[in-house]
Formats: structure tokens, sequence, C-alpha cells
């Protein structure tokens, strides 16, 4: 039985926030179901005696001085931006109001 | 002094003043323009701001200022790399056309010492993959044979240099990105220790793995690049606080007598080309005559270093890349008036991401959700504690561990991509390192018999022993250059139109 359906690859696309076409979903999901099968062997050593490691260095919490630094201008943040309006950046309508 | 000449003969011509720095950026132009059609390295080359640099440093020097060793000294900037008003792709649509608004700390560390930034290289897109096939901009070609790839994912920082087109280049290594490129054109190349050069400015992908890393023709040249890029930041909040290891002593101290040195058992047999087994085994016996110990190690968990990989940092990419969201700069697709930001950010996603960013993005969403986040994430996690326990005792017996970089030379442009699990392999070696957080170089040890390509020949060191590797690196390449009569690259058919 494959490890992945092809719905549930349709749902992780969603979830992903990426559209695909029926043609990507159908390669999608058999590429994902053999990736799959090869990486589920890390369970074959992961004991529950393990501790897990995020991060190679044990680092926490790390904050600078609270100054003031320089920054960038608004217009330097905007530069990039696909649309701004004023000083913003102008985004499609978010609530479903045209 | 030639475009072939190493960085370090160039900056003592500098220094002399046998030749400026516009001279030399204009040489490097020169060559650029006769064999990138060809090689497809760059994309983007920034003339104007490189020659304005280098007028600049030949002021300073004219003027008799204290200036760096590398003043003057061009480079190629990996494009994941941001520099101020220089478009920055990463080699994917998404980004095509941004112009960052500000420095990576890299760059910033390179302009204060004056070395001249001639343009940014290709590379597989958001640094994914090992061959330079998934950039969106098309593949560079590996300057020994234009028809195999120059490894991934910085294959065009690596076909730079091989071409002679910079002597020196930035590289990103998340699995191996500057490590196996080297080894596959016949350069050198070092990830150093995590934490050890800043992250400022590398546009994430696997933010726990990613490392920005100095590469070049010889291991001093690496060394010098090296110095000048490493040290604290506290723009990186996992940068180190420490003073960066002597790695350019290092490199020139030429002695490793007594050093212990552990061949990892687990990196080599099954899946490695023969030609690069020999000229692997060819390089430890010249480390024995030297005056080195070898020592077999075993790293048992090395095995499922490459499974525990291919979910971390899908993981923590599809984490990163969830802010190629259209809204704020790069790509925008489908906005009509119409159509919900939502709809738009999907549309966007879907026309600016190629098809391994796409299997990575979904493969990590699918790790870290619920009820497959024990199984997958929580599991792999878990072989990076032990990955880090076989380094961790491998050390306690010698000073550096060594195997091939990769288990084959250059494949041809074509053979793996449509075989993520095949083109995976490439990295086997170099994972375990990035897992570690550990120092890795990769330095050329000849070509293999079957098909006279570069072999590769991996050095790690323990966390901040950054030294070692090039100590150990810097004296294997010194024996090497006696044996063969001339540099690696010497040995590689010349491009047309090559100086």
């Amino acid at each position: 039985m494959a490890a992945i359906s092809r719905d549930e690859v349709a749902n992780l696309a969603r979830l992903a926030r990426i559209t695909m076409s029926d043609d990507e979903l159908d390669h999608l999901a058999g590429e994902m179901d053999v990736i799959l099968g090869a990486v589920a062997r890390v369970q074959e050593v992961a004991s529950a005696d393990v501790a897990p490691t995020s991060h190679p260095l044990a680092v926490n919490n790390v904050t600078r001085e609270d100054v003031v630094l320089p920054s960038l201008t608004p217009t330097e943040a905007l530069s990039g931006a696909p649309a701004t309006d004023e000083e913003r950046f102008k985004v499609p309508q978010i609530l479903g109001e045209a | 002094m030639s475009i072939r000449d190493n960085a370090s003969v160039m900056s003592e011509a500098l220094d002399k003043k046998e030749i400026s720095a516009v001279e030399l950026t204009n040489q490097h132009y020169e060559q650029i323009a006769a064999v990138d059609k060809d090689v497809h390295a760059f994309l983007y080359l920034d003339k104007e701001g490189a020659l304005a640099q280098a007028a600049a440093v030949d002021k300073k020097r004219a003027a008799g200022e204290k200036l760096s060793p590398l003043a003057g000294v061009p480079l190629a900037l990996k494009d994941v790399m941001t520099q101020k008003g220089i478009p920055t792709t990463c080699g994917s649509k998404i980004l095509e056309g941004w112009r960052p608004p500000y420095d990576s700390t890299v760059v910033t560390k390179l302009k204060n010492a004056g070395v001249i930034i001639l343009g940014k290289t290709n590379m597989d897109e958001f640094a994914m993959g090992s061959s330079t096939e998934n950039s969106a901009y098309g593949p560079t070609h590996n300057p020994w044979d234009l028809t195999r790839i120059p490894g991934g994912s910085g294959g065009g920082s690596s076909a730079a240099l091989a071409a002679f087109e910079a002597p020196l280049a930035i590289g990103t290594d998340t699995g191996g990105s500057i490590r196996q490129p080297a080894a596959v054109t016949g350069t050198v190349g070092v990830k150093p220790t995590y934490g050890g050069v800043s992250r400022y400015g590398l546009v994430a992908f696997s933010s726990s793995l990613d490392q920005a890393g100095p590469c070049a023709r010889t291991v001093l040249d690496t060394a010098l690049l090296h110095q000048e890029i490493a040290g604290y930041d506290s723009k990186d909040s996992t940068s180190i606080n420490q003073g960066v290891p002597d790695v350019v002593a290092a490199s020139k101290k030429l002695d490793v007598k007594g050093m212990k040195i552990g061949v990892v058992k687990q990196l080599a047999g099954d899946g490695y080309q023969k030609g690069v087994e020999d000229k692997f085994n060819e390089a430890v016996a010249e480390l024995v005559k030297l005056g080195a110990e070898i020592v077999e190690v075993s790293c048992p968990n090395f095995e499922y270093a490459l499974a525990a990989y291919y979910l971390i940092a899908p993981s923590e990419c599809s984490s990163n890349l969830a802010r190629f969201d259209s809204m704020r700069f790069g790509l925008r697709v489908g906005d009509d008036g119409v159509k919900s930001a939502e709809e738009v950010m999907n549309l966007t996603r879907q026309a600016g991401f190629g098809r391994e960013v796409k299997r990575r993005i979904i493969l990590g969403t699918y790790a870290l959700s619920s009820g497959y986040y024990d199984a997958y994430y929580g599991s792999a996690q878990k072989v990076r504690t032990l990955i880090k326990q076989d380094f961790d005792a491998a050390f306690t017996k010698c000073d550096v561990l060594v195997s091939p970089t990769a288990p084959t030379t250059a494949f041809k442009i074509g053979e793996k991509s449509n075989d993520p699990l095949a083109m995976y392999l490439n990295d086997i070696a170099t994972i375990p390192v990035n897992m570690a957080g550990i120092g890795g170089m990769s330095l050329p040890c000849g070509l293999a018999a079957e098909d006279n390509l570069p072999v590769g020949f991996q050095i790690m060191s323990p966390a901040m022993k950054d030294d070692r590797m090039y100590l150990v690196g810097g004296a294997l390449e010194a024996a090497l250059l006696y044996k063969w009569g001339k540099p690696i690259l010497d040995f590689a058919p010349k491009l047309v139109g090559s100086k």
C-alpha cells in the first residue's frame, strides 16, 4: 500500500499554499511515496532513550542590547514590493470583499 | 601574472604594483566574455560596480594605505547571498528581478577587505540540489567536460574557479553544496564550523544546517578568504562569539607528523566509484608518507544520515520558504483585483517555484504535520543526536576524519535529473558534517582512472578546530602537487577562447 495518497498530497499542497495541476499531483504523489519509503528508515534507530537534536549549537534566547540602530528607510523597505500605495505594501483583498 | 595564478600570487603582484586591481578585474571579465557562454557560471555581472571597487582599491594602495591581503582580488558570489542593489535570485523565478536593499554580512566583510565582487553565480534553486540543474536559469557546465554537471548547489561558483573566471568564490553548504562542487571540478571548498561565518543575508534554506564558506583553487587561497569572512556577528543569533582559528598559518605549516587521521569505514564501499576510492586511498598513503598515523574509525549511524537529512532539511525549508508569499517582494501572479491574497499566493508559488523546491516543501509539510511529526521529523532529530555522538567518539581517537567527498566523479547533465533519490545519494559523505555542525573541506586528490575526472578528498574537523582541516589539506596538497608536477586544473582540457 502506498505510504501517501494523491489526496493527501493535494491537502499538503493546499496547506503549503501551492496550486498544483492534476499532472503535478499525479507525478508528485508517486515520487513522495518513493522518498517517504526511503527516509522512513530513521525510525529503525530512533528509540525512546535518544534525545532529539534540533540544532548544532546549544544557544537560547540570544538578544542584543536594546539600542536603536539604523534600519531601512520606508523607500528601501518597499523597494522590492510587487505593489505599493503611499508608504505601504499593497496586497490583494484578504477579507473577501472586492 | 596571469588569471591562472592563485589568489595569493595575485595578492603579491597587486602589493608590488606589478598589476592594478582595475587591470586584474578587466582580465577576468575578458575571460568571462570568452568562456561563460559555454560554462554559464554567472547569472549576473556587475562590471561597473566591480571596476569602481577596483579603482577605489588602487587609489588606496597608491596613497600607501594598509590593505587586506585580498584587496583587489576578484571573487564570484553565489546568488544566495544578498548584495545591496544587485539582483539576487537564488536560482529561482520567484525572486527574478529582486534587488535586495541591504548587504549580507559576508558581502560587507568582502567590501571592507577590498575584495572585488565580479558578479553572482548560478546555483540549484534555493540551494536544493547537487548538480545546478535545478536552477530556473538553466544549468552550469563543468569546465572539465561541458556535457557534465559542476556539482551543486554551488555549481556556478565551482565552475567559475575551474574556468579561471575568478580566483575566489563564496559558496553555501547545507548538505555538501560547497564541498561536492569543489570535488567534481578539481577545486577547493570549505564548510566552516556552523556559526563560524555569519548567515545574515544568506537566504535561508535549512537554518540549522546552512553555512557560508570560502572556495578557491588552493588551500591557502581558501584560508585567506576564510579569514576575511569568518567571525562573530551580532546580526546572526547563531554566530559563535569566539576568535577565528588561524587557518592561514595552519595551511602554510605543511607538517602532519604524528597527527591521527581517521578513515571513516562507513564512507566507502557500495555506491562509491572505483576510481574515486583508488585516488582517495592513494592520498591517504601520501599522508602516511608525511608521517601521519591512520586510524580506522566506525560511525555506524552515518548510514541513517541521508534519510535524516531529507527530513530535517525539507522540514526547515517548508517553514523558511513560507516567506515567499508575493506580498512584500518578488514575483506576484494573478493579481487581477478580484482574486484574494490567498489565491494570488497559491498561483505565485505554483509559477515561481521549480519541481525540486515544491517536492521538498511538500515533503517537509508532511514530516511536520500532526500525526506524522514524531515518526518523521522527531525520529530524524534523534538520528542527528546519534551522528553527533559518532563524531564525538571518533574525535577522541583522532584529530581529523577523512573520506571521499562525493561517491562519484561529475555525471552527465540530465543523467539523474528525473530520479530524486539517485540525486540525493551524491551527498551521502558530506551530510554528516552538517548534521553535527562541524567543519569540512574538499580538495582535489587526483583524476579517476575510468573517466579522467577530478576526485575530491574530504577532511572533517571538530567544531571550531577548522585550522586542523587546513593543516592536513595544505600538507596533502603540497605532496600531491609535487607528485603531479603541476596543479590539477592544468590537466583539464582548455576551454575555447580561454587564456
